[in-house]
């Protein structure tokens, strides 16, 4: 559905973004994650066909950004990160115009607009102006101008920004919903929105690609080193040293707890067992343990990992 | 280009003139002053006419007690310079603004020509434009009713400001594409069209030859002689050219945009 290979696009003398391959099927979700300027939005931009790259080929829905950008754009929705709108115009004749612009039928085109305002949730708001609505109802306006012709792609530059939590939890469940036989392009900086809604990450930074793996591949890459959570009671000097010379563990971290005990995080090598010789070190050392439990990695510590990494190249 | 899509884009730009009421306000102020201009034209041939009644002499040497030398030619003459100045309102948020907020982000990414957008938004201001005509109907109107104006030149006249305004609004479009501030794009066509207008000033100053060039360049010199009921094709052309000049290098000043 979407095929990038050496994606390049030069401002002037900054590099936008640089060498970006991935691709994305059919009925997928693709997130799009990286820190503030690493070349979403640009790659965002290339494939809707806003302005062309520099080098480097992306075709979309089987034609080229570049040479069919015409049918290119038939094909996709686009939501702008700032969600741009027109706000002296109502909503209905805002979407009518877009439906029209996307070459829905004369005739279908009230059809059209009553059936997409359903679908986002828009029916309250009808023949308001634009400019009176709250961010949250503009977001959806956005979306719908997206959805209005059903395209068959979707891309979304950071769809939940700027939203209250109750707010972003409904323009997440409207994307969910709306996933279904469309490929979806999403943007966002929130990572946990990038587990629930999306079946694979594309991970960019300063402009180059770092991943691209699903959410579980990623996390799960991390999973050599498994980390534990522990509470002891004792001198915390003395405890951290007996944890680190314990065989298997890799680092110890001291983690702060609410009510003033004893916190460590630990890495353990994978297959070390590791609980299993450090339960018998505390006992030994007469120490009292509270709590013991694994932490998960999330997406957050492969994001830092991955974005670090790079920084220090 | 489409007409459909031509269509679409043309009643998006008109809605939005009379939703955010700038048409309203550009109709309202351009009727007020118009018709201040108007009233003191009329007012001050009726001076004239009083005192040729006394000295007849006075209306003869000067052809004065003609209304379409004294009020219909003057009066199209004043409308122009009030449409040089006040156009460029118009045009200035057409390509500038729809920058600024960022919805030609989205409108570029519709499939939609470029072309039909130009096209598309300099009918809209055009529809406006002749709203603003239309109103002024009631003076001429006014002059048949109290005298014998020769109908042929007010006719002309109004041809040759309405192709003068779309002159001005095709270089008003090209210099809002050109910036993302209302008021540079404002200040700029203002400018440019001073420009065009006062350029037969330099005639004097130049050989023969150029002069002739500068003041057929000139855009005032053109609407002199439809105002007096002269229909020049050289004029007619003249205008036309203007007009399709800069919607074209619009349409290229949108395109350059796309390369940066």
């Amino acid at each position: 559905m979407i095929e990038v290979e050496n994606l390049t696009k030069n401002y002037g003398s900054h590099r936008g973004i640089d060498d970006i391959t991935f691709s994305a099927r059919k009925g997928e979700t693709i997130g799009f994650l990286g820190p503030n300027g690493a070349g979403k939005t640009t790659t965002m931009r290339i494939l809707t066909c806003f302005f062309p790259a520099t080098s480097g080929k992306a075709v979309v829905a089987g034609y080229d950004c570049f040479e069919d950008s015409f049918e290119v754009r038939k094909r996709v929705g686009y939501l702008p990160e700032n969600v741009p709108l027109y706000k002296d115009m109502t909503i209905d004749d805002y979407l009518a115009f877009v439906a029209g612009i996307k070459g829905v039928e004369s005739k279908a085109v009230k059809k059209t607009v009553a059936r997409t305002m359903g679908d986002c949730g828009l029916e309250s708001v009808a023949g308001r102006l634009i400019g009176e609505l709250s961010k949250g109802y503009r977001q959806r306006v956005g979306l719908a101008q997206a959805l209005v012709n059903d395209p068959e792609i979707l891309i979304l530059d950071e769809p939940t920004n700027g939203l209250d939590p109750k707010q972003i939890k409904e323009i997440r469940k409207l994307i969910t919903e709306l996933a279904g036989q469309r490929t979806i392009i999403l943007s966002t900086h929130i990572l946990p929105e990038v587990s629930m809604v999306c079946d694979r990450v594309v991970i960019i930074n300063k402009g180059k690609l770092v991943a691209v793996d699903t959410p579980d591949n990623l996390t799960a890459g991390q999973r050599d080193l498994s980390r534990l959570f522990l509470q002891i009671t004792g001198d915390r000097e003395q405890i951290a040293k007996a944890l680190g010379a314990v065989e298997g563990v890799k680092k110890v971290e001291q983690a702060p707890v609410a009510n003033g005990g004893n916190g460590f995080i630990i890495e353990l090598a994978k297959g070390a067992d590791g609980e299993q010789s450090i339960l018998p070190m505390i006992v030994s050392n007469n120490w009292k343990l509270n709590e013991m439990r694994s932490v998960e990695t999330s997406l957050e510590d492969v994001f830092i990992q991955l974005v670090t990494k790079e920084d220090s190249v | 280009m489409t007409p459909r899509n031509i269509g679409l884009i043309f009643k998006k730009d008109l809605k939005s003139y009379f939703n955010s009421f700038i048409a309203y306000a550009v109709i309202a102020i351009f009727l007020a002053t118009t018709g201040y201009l108007f009233f003191n034209l009329l007012a001050s041939f009726s001076v004239l006419s009083f005192q040729a009644q006394a000295n007849p002499a006075v209306g003869e040497q000067y052809n004065l007690l003609n209304v379409n030398e004294t009020v219909v030619r003057p009066l199209f003459g004043n409308i122009s310079i009030v449409l040089l100045l006040m156009l460029p309102l118009l045009t200035m948020k057409l390509l500038a603004d729809e920058k600024r907020s960022g919805t030609m982000e989205l409108l570029l990414t519709y499939p939609v020509r470029d072309a039909e957008v130009v096209v598309g938004k300099f009918l809209a201001c055009v529809t406006v434009f002749a709203a603003m005509l239309v109103s002024t109907v009631s003076y001429p109107l006014l002059l048949i009713y109290l005298g014998q104006p020769e109908v042929l030149p007010i006719m002309t006249g109004y041809l040759g400001l309405f192709l003068l305004g779309a002159a001005f609004i095709s270089l008003g479009i090209f210099t809002s594409s050109l910036t993302e501030n209302q008021v540079i794009a404002a200040s700029l066509s203002v400018g440019i069209l001073f420009f065009f207008w006062l350029m037969s000033y330099s005639t004097m100053f130049v050989s023969p030859g150029i002069g002739q060039i500068i003041s057929y360049l000139a855009i005032n010199e053109h609407l002199e002689s439809l105002a007096k009921g002269v229909v020049d094709t050289e004029d007619i052309i003249y205008f036309i050219v203007f007009t399709i000049l800069f919607l074209f290098l619009t349409l290229r000043s949108l395109e350059s945009k796309r390369w940066r």
